[in-house]
């Protein structure tokens, strides 16, 4: 299995597929007199395809555009605030996917909050955040729920472990999204035409790859499921752009030793028993019906949004085209920000901070000079 | 003599006595020098070399070394990367109140053995005693000074074509550590590679003529010191990513928590850059040593007047590096 | 949007198991991947183990991509399928 895992980010065999990719994206300009448009969902796809400098060497053949899954990128700046303001709380431990820790509020980022002497800890599971609530039983640990299919399951694994052990002082601050609503949103707006998808494929661990029918049968857009080493991606692309030459949408399985056609169920059961659908606010698109997961009512003694009462003025302004980006319409450097007053050292959008974002992976990977 | 360090030991008075005595004046020195409030030592003529540092680490205690042994190493290597020979040292010790003597122990006799490996002399140092909570066990300044035995390297020589080596894998201390601190439940077996490398140095600077510069890579990593070199020398400096030496375990470690190995510290490794011609020679003599042993090229100077890092990925595509921009946090979403 | 990487379960318990990426290791959830045994990978999130990986599938997917990388040999017949077209050169 070692062996096999290596294959996939093997050199030569990544240069033969690149090799591959173009040829085929070049028969679909022959046909069609522009580069094929595919945007990879996912944002670790955003990283992998820059760092593996995939994403340079295509440049000229295929356009990829990074879409709305930086689950940090998304979050939208009064959700940001708020969740940087329950660490000003009294008697409050919030607890963080370190991502989060750098994003820029309106006035200060959780780190800044920390560095004066709140009380906040990256764990790397919310499991780790009820052990802190038991641990620590005369404040209330807050986690900070942001994240996709991926992750809602282990937020609901947290909340059954508090239900379980009785610990009543912990909750999570609900800011999940889902995929399909957001594929349904940017299809529906049209603002950006997209050939075809490349599939977020930890998403799809828990979904399943029947998930996705709905852009072959509803928008004959196909997609493409897949992993996120270099040869991985490499096929991704070149199976999507085949595909696109045929002319009949498809979703494809390009992660099947990974991802099954019914997805996770008991992932799925531990979102459903928990959570139920909700309206979810996202950066640069506003309120969109029915795209993220609360708490059932039942529940709402873990909902941090009623535990707390968190008071913010309103969110501060910036040029940060974050917004746009996040829905393909431009490129980093198109913002005027970029790499100027906006860099990853001294970031004004979130783009520029999670390492998933789309400006932050331009500016470390992208760049030539 | 008590068994945890108290306020006592710090105000000068009998019990501060009875610590130098017990546990500084044996290792570090004399007795002779430790009645007089500074160390005179013997020098020739020529310029001084000096530098400075102060350790914080955490855990005290690590795989692969000790505050201490880190103290010694981290200031003699600053002294020999800049082309010198470190000759004499001094430290300070910030101590928090209730800690153990026989770790005091432990960290003062490291710092001697590795100082005497390579034959430089402690000649001075002072204990403060800080308040329980005032401090993370321990902090430890050192001081080191030096001289030029040789040539000194000089960086303006660098010139398109030269190679840039180093001496073995990067990220070994930065993941030690971060496996040490039990923090986001990682382990490995991985050891810091926390060594002097004053005797390396010193062979390759008698037998190379064309050495340009030498750094060690140890906050912020490989890429940050690289970037320095490329940015204060005005030179683009390309490396290949297949050629940097990384070990298994560093990498799996840094996947787990998305961490880039580039920017991991490193406590016993030096960038050297030199003459293409010689790059040959500065391996085979890294090699003759314990520290140098996965020596290898990882790039080289494409050309004079821009200063930029760049990294070739093993798809042949170039992308430009930065320095570390603020701690590296895991990342998980 | 979720950093998944692939580990080597060695040690199993009845809700955990100690898992090797590359030689370092930690312990991880096995709550969705009940009848994961010692010796298969994983694909470890957030410290849950999400996903067993299926060699026998990942050699197809093998398979699969060195084909792509033979495509012109294959002589007008698709690759990957009947359901992708040719690429003729």
């Amino acid at each position: 299995m070692k062996e096999i895992l290596e294959k996939f980010s093997d050199a030569d065999f990544s240069i033969e597929l690149l090799d591959k990719v173009k040829e085929v994206a070049d028969l679909f300009y022959a046909k069609h007199g522009r580069k094929p448009v595919l945007m990879e969902v996912c944002g670790s796809h955003t990283q992998a395809f820059a760092k593996s400098g995939v994403k340079y060497a295509i440049k000229d053949h295929v356009h990829l555009i990074a879409g709305p899954g930086c689950p940090v990128c998304v979050t939208d700046q009064t959700s940001i605030d708020s969740m940087i303001e329950l660490s000003n709380k009294e008697n409050v431990i919030v607890c963080t996917f370190g991502d989060m820790m750098r994003v820029p509020g309106s006035r200060y980022t959780l780190m800044q909050t920390k560095s004066q002497g709140k009380d906040v800890r990256i764990v790397y599971s919310p499991l780790d955040a009820v052990k802190i609530a038991r641990e620590n039983p005369t404040k209330e640990v807050v986690f900070l729920g942001i994240g996709f299919e991926t992750t809602i399951p282990l937020l609901g694994a947290s909340i059954k472990e508090a239900v379980r052990l009785d610990v009543e002082n912990y909750s999570i601050w609900m800011n999940t999204k889902l995929v399909e609503p957001i594929l349904r949103y940017l299809i529906s707006l049209g603002e950006v035409k997209v050939d075809g998808f490349l599939l977020p494929g930890h998403v799809s661990i828990v979904t399943g790859e029947e998930f996705y029918h709905f852009l072959r049968d509803e928008y004959n857009v196909p997609g493409i499921i897949s992993g996120f080493e270099p040869v991985e991606l490499l096929s991704g692309l070149y199976r999507l752009t085949h595909c696109l030459l045929s002319g009949k949408a498809e979703i494809i399985n390009d992660y099947p030793f990974v991802v099954s056609k019914k997805g996770n169920k008991v992932a799925q059961d531990l979102m459903a028993e928990f959570f139920e659908i909700a309206d979810e606010p996202w950066r640069g698109m506003g309120v969109i019906s029915k795209s993220g997961m609360d708490f059932k009512p039942e529940f709402n003694q873990f909902n941090a949004k009623r535990k707390f009462d968190i008071e913010i003025p309103e969110a501060r302004k910036t040029k940060c085209k974050c917004g746009e980006i996040i829905r393909g319409l431009i490129e980093p450097p198109a913002c005027p920000l970029f790499g100027k007053a906006c860099k990853p050292v001294n970031p004004i959008g979130p783009c520029m901070v999670s390492s998933e974002g789309s400006c932050a992976a331009y500016y470390n990977f992208m760049r030539e000079e | 003599m008590e068994k945890f360090i108290t306020m006592a030991h710090g105000d000068g008075g009998e019990q501060s006595h009875e610590l130098i005595q017990a546990v500084f004046v044996e290792p570090f020195s004399s007795e002779k020098e430790a009645i007089f409030d500074a160390a005179t030592m013997p020098w020739t003529s020529g310029e001084v070399v000096m530098s400075t540092d102060s350790f914080v680490v955490k855990p005290l205690f690590f795989p692969g070394g000790n505050i201490g042994k880190l103290a010694i190493t981290g200031t003699l290597n600053d002294i020999s990367v800049s082309g010198a020979k470190p000759m004499y040292l001094t430290c300070g010790f910030i101590i928090e109140e209730g800690f153990s003597v026989d770790d005091l122990k432990t960290i003062v006799k490291s710092m001697r053995d590795e100082a005497d490996k390579f034959g430089v002399k402690i000649v001075a140092g002072d204990t403060k005693v800080v308040e329980k909570g005032s401090a993370d066990g321990m902090f430890i300044n050192t001081t080191a000074v030096g001289m030029y035995v040789h040539k000194r390297p000089n960086p303006y020589e660098i010139q398109a074509g030269d190679s840039v080596l180093i001496n073995g894998t990067i990220g070994d201390h930065g993941v030690a550590l971060m496996t040490a601190r039990g923090q986001l439940g990682i382990t490995s077996d991985i050891e810091s590679d926390c060594a002097v490398l004053t005797d390396m140095i010193d062979k390759l600077q008698a037998e190379v003529a064309s050495i340009r510069i030498m750094r060690d890579p140890t906050r912020g990593g490989l890429a940050t010191s690289l970037v320095e070199i490329a940015e204060d020398f005005q030179c683009k400096i390309i490396i290949k990513e297949r050629n940097i030496p990384i070990r298994n375990e560093v990498h799996g470690a840094c996947d787990i928590v998305g961490f880039d190995p580039l920017y991991m510290a490193n406590e016993g490794k030096v960038i050297i850059i030199c003459a293409q011609e010689d790059e040959e020679k500065v391996l085979t003599i890294m090699k003759e040593f314990k520290t140098g042993q996965n020596a290898t090229k990882i790039g080289s100077v494409s050309e004079i007047g821009i200063g930029q890092l760049m990294l070739e990925t093993p798809l042949g595509a170039k992308r430009r590096l930065s320095r570390l921009a603020g701690v590296m946090l895991p990342r998980i979403c | 949007m979720c950093v998944g990487v692939p580990a080597k379960v060695i040690e199993k318990e009845e809700y955990q198991a100690v898992v090797d990426v590359m030689g370092s290791k930690m312990t991880v959830g096995i709550i969705f991947v009940q009848d994961v045994k010692v010796g298969d990978y994983v694909i470890v999130h957030a410290g849950q183990a999400m996903s067993i990986i299926d060699e026998e599938a990942a050699l197809e997917s093998l398979e699969t991509w060195k084909m792509i990388t033979e495509a012109r040999e294959a002589g007008g017949q698709s690759p990957i399928g009947e359901s992708n077209p040719v690429v003729n050169r």
